[in-house]
């Protein structure tokens, strides 16, 4: 009766059960989610619309699969969307009859919270005060996010469970020691902790998750014609909130983008992959980071993303 | 080589790079990057430029590891940078952990989910404190294979004599502390020698590369052919009030347990018991990651077990095999390493995270404290401040269901919160 007895004779069986590498990411990811549902009074999990903060969606309605999300979707929104990832986003969101609470820039530019220099600027450094307004607002104790320790180097010193203290900020001298897979989400009042199920994910496993679990994603992921100009290296798209310059030549290109963001600061590559294969094979192969190929401002100075996050950034 | 085993590989290794400052860990990790072809345009660009910038002829491989501005202005590196690269076989995930004293938290917080510890030693002046320190922690958060890469050996004139006389001294330091499995390989981080290319400076070397020993040693957390464990994160309720508007879910109004399989294999079937008021119950369904049920679940996943029949479980409970029990006791034996600024207070109950279970404890004895570098006992007085390691005696607040450390890596750890600020203090592995 005792099969355990077998396995141990048998060294075989026990290959054959070791996990691919997907399914120990997966696994990894529905275990942090379900620590945060058990210890957290108020959990948010900022959904943008985005590959990754589909992902962590896709893996919170496994992981609790099928009970309902016990957390609250919370977007901080620019308002500086392409309209395909919005349409995304509500159509989520209604398909799975989830919460969402949208959090947004332009609110708090009316609210006198966040004042800027010029009008169309990019509002990617000003999501973070939306997001500590909206935290305390809310009360929201968690925030979970979508980062991935890959994208930059900030993020790849930053714990699974990120301690944030009643200003938002991270200490990157003072990180709560993480051990094994026992993590510390205590907080008190007024504190926060942003946890990141898939920190330990590549650009590459997002994409191969995505293929293997047929996860819908906004269509400007995927190649389409649009109007660019050629700036610093980088494909800036054409819209009302970025004109050309004098002097640019504007373009038609077949593009995709690797990331969504604030449209004044998120540049698509030149692609032609239309399907998901294709786009994982343009990933493996790829010379170019996600961050190098499509961030406007993170290549003003090497430690912006560490100062946005000491901000209290996500 | 020892231990390996090529048809054991699994898809993802773990591995930790540690070592005493400049004996060369982040020119390996560059160069390690950098000949197995995985670094970027924009990456190799940025460190052209900062080579450049700071008047260097060719480009400095080890500034790709390059902190943060906190860390540049002290000067040291303070926490683990966690990197990600593959080959045509695996996909490695590196705990690339910081050197300094200070920071023992964050290297053993790097080591404790490490398969495979690469520690770095200079062929010219051998293993030096931090080396050994390294080397002492890794082993006792549970890594228990570990690889020295031998470092600068262009500046010995790549000897094969001094390389085996190093070589054999290391063996026995690791196997002195423990580990299951050494292996220690001659590289040249700088030139590139046996890193993931031969070269051809040490003819004499027949082992593997670096790069081959990581991409064929087993990842040592499989942890399936143990005794079934599994700790109840969540109990899941079904019921028509709360179920997923695209669930094709049709059994209502029952209770799932949500968790990790820790260790071992389960299948419907299975008669299992709860450590906890020893109620037993037979495994009736097992909902996998998948939405789908299967007959049997492994070590490593995250699952839904249904039971026959409803038991008293709750969040924090585990299940063993009913003929495979674990321990259960309020007085405990454990490693303990402190790692918190504020030393341990000895009149505090402090509370520990075992798996999913929370319960207070007090720290009734220590035991001693030992000394990582000669790995002498030291007595202890009632006190452990930062970075101590200690062996004690715990007393909980009520019964908690345990393997030893030595047994089960999964069942045999906690980590210490202090209620009074939520750090975490200290962790402990049971004894
Ligand atoms: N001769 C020689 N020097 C090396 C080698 N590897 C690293 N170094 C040098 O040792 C110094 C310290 O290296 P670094 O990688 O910064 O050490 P870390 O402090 O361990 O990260 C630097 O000057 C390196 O160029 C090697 O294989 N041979």
């Amino acid at each position: 009766m005792n099969k355990l007895v077998d396995n141990l004779n048998n060294p075989d069986d026990v290959r054959l059960s070791s996990l691919s590498h997907l399914e120990s990411l997966e696994s990894e990811s529905i275990h942090i989610l379900r620590e945060v549902a058990s210890e957290c009074e108020n959990p948010a999990l900022l959904f943008s619309g985005g590959k990754d903060s589909a992902v962590v969606l896709h893996l919170a309605l496994k992981a609790f699969y099928p009970e309902r999300l016990p957390f609250t979707l919370l977007h901080v929104d620019t308002e500086h969307n392409y309209p395909e990832v919005i349409q995304y986003r509500d159509a989520v969101v209604s398909h799975n009859e989830l919460k969402l609470i949208v959090a947004s820039v332009g609110d708090s530019i009316k609210k006198g919270r966040v004042h800027l220099r010029a009008e169309n600027e990019p509002r990617n450094k000003h999501q973070t005060v939306t997001l500590l307004d909206a935290i305390e607002e809310h009360g929201f104790d968690v925030c979970i996010g979508g980062a991935r320790r890959d994208e930059e180097k900030a993020r790849a010193k930053e714990r699974i469970f990120s301690f944030r203290d009643e200003f938002g900020q991270w200490d990157p001298k003072n990180q709560r020691p993480e051990l094994w897979n026992l993590y510390n989400a205590r907080v008190f009042p007024g504190e926060n902790i942003r946890v990141f199920p898939i920190s330990n994910w590549t650009e590459e496993d997002v994409w191969e998750y995505i293929k293997r679990e047929d996860i819908q994603l906004p269509s400007i992921y995927f190649s389409h014609r649009r109007s660019v100009v050629r700036r610093n290296s980088l494909l800036v798209p054409i819209t009302d909130l970025t004109p050309p310059l004098d002097g640019e030549d504007v373009e038609e290109m077949f593009v995709r983008f690797r990331t969504v963001g604030d449209i004044t600061c998120t540049a698509p590559v030149a692609s032609s992959a239309r399907s998901i294969d294709e786009i994982i094979f343009e990933t493996k192969t790829t010379r170019v980071t996600e961050r190098g190929a499509t961030r406007l401002d993170d290549q003003t100075s090497e430690a912006s993303m560490e100062l946005r996050k000491k901000e209290g950034y996500f | 080589m020892d231990g390996l085993n090529q048809s054991a590989v699994s898809g993802l290794l773990r591995f930790i790079t540690a070592g005493s400052v400049d004996d060369g860990k982040s020119t390996l990790i560059g160069r390690l990057l950098f000949d197995s072809k995985t670094l970027h345009e924009d990456q190799l660009s940025a460190i052209e430029a900062s080579s450049r910038k700071r008047g260097m002829q060719s480009v400095d491989l080890s500034l790709l590891t390059d902190g943060l501005s906190a860390e540049r202005e002290q000067g040291i590196t303070i926490d683990v940078a966690y990197r990600y690269f593959s080959t045509p076989s695996r996909k490695f995930i590196v705990g690339d952990s910081p050197g300094h004293i200070q920071y023992t938290r964050n290297m053993v917080t790097a080591a404790s989910t490490a398969d495979v510890a690469v520690i770095l030693v200079d062929a010219e002046s051998g293993v030096k404190t931090q080396t050994r320190r390294h080397l002492y922690l890794a082993h006792w958060v549970g890594v228990s294979r570990v690889v020295f890469a031998v470092n600068k050996m262009d500046t010995i004139g790549h000897d094969q004599t001094a390389f085996e006389l190093i070589r054999d001294s290391l063996i026995d330091l690791a196997r002195g502390i423990g580990y299951e499995a050494v292996d220690v390989i001659p590289v040249s981080a700088l030139h590139g020698d046996n890193v993931v290319n031969r070269g051809d400076n040490m003819p004499w070397y027949l082992g593997s590369t670096l790069l081959e020993y990581l991409e064929q040693v087993p990842g040592a957390h499989d942890s399936s052919n143990q005794i079934f464990r599994f700790s109840v994160q969540r109990v899941l309720r079904v019921n028509r009030d709360n179920v997923q508007r695209c669930s094709d879910f049709e059994n209502m109004d029952c209770r799932g347990y949500q968790g990790l399989i820790l260790s071992g294999t389960v299948q419907v079937g299975d008669q299992i018991a709860v450590s906890q008021n020893g109620s037993q119950a037979t495994v009736e369904r097992i909902l996998l990651s998948n939405k789908e049920f299967g007959q049997s679940a492994t070590s490593g996943q995250s699952v839904t077990i249904f039971l026959e029949h409803d038991i008293d479980v709750s969040r924090g409970y585990t299940f063993s095999k009913s003929d495979q029990p674990m321990s259960v006791a309020r007085d405990l034996d454990a490693a303990l390493c402190w790692f918190d600024e504020v030393p341990f207070d000895g009149s505090k109950t402090y509370l520990m995270k075992h798996g999913s279970d929370s319960v207070r404890v007090k720290v009734k004895e220590i035991q001693y404290r030992v000394d990582v570098d000669s790995l002498e006992k030291l007595d202890a007085e009632h006190r452990m401040v930062m970075n101590d390691i200690a062996r004690i005696q715990l007393r909980s607040q009520r019964d908690i269901a345990f393997d030893k450390f030595t047994v089960n890596r999964q069942t045999g750890v906690f980590i210490l919160i202090d209620e009074i600020n939520n750090h975490t203090v200290a962790a402990g592995t049971i004894q």
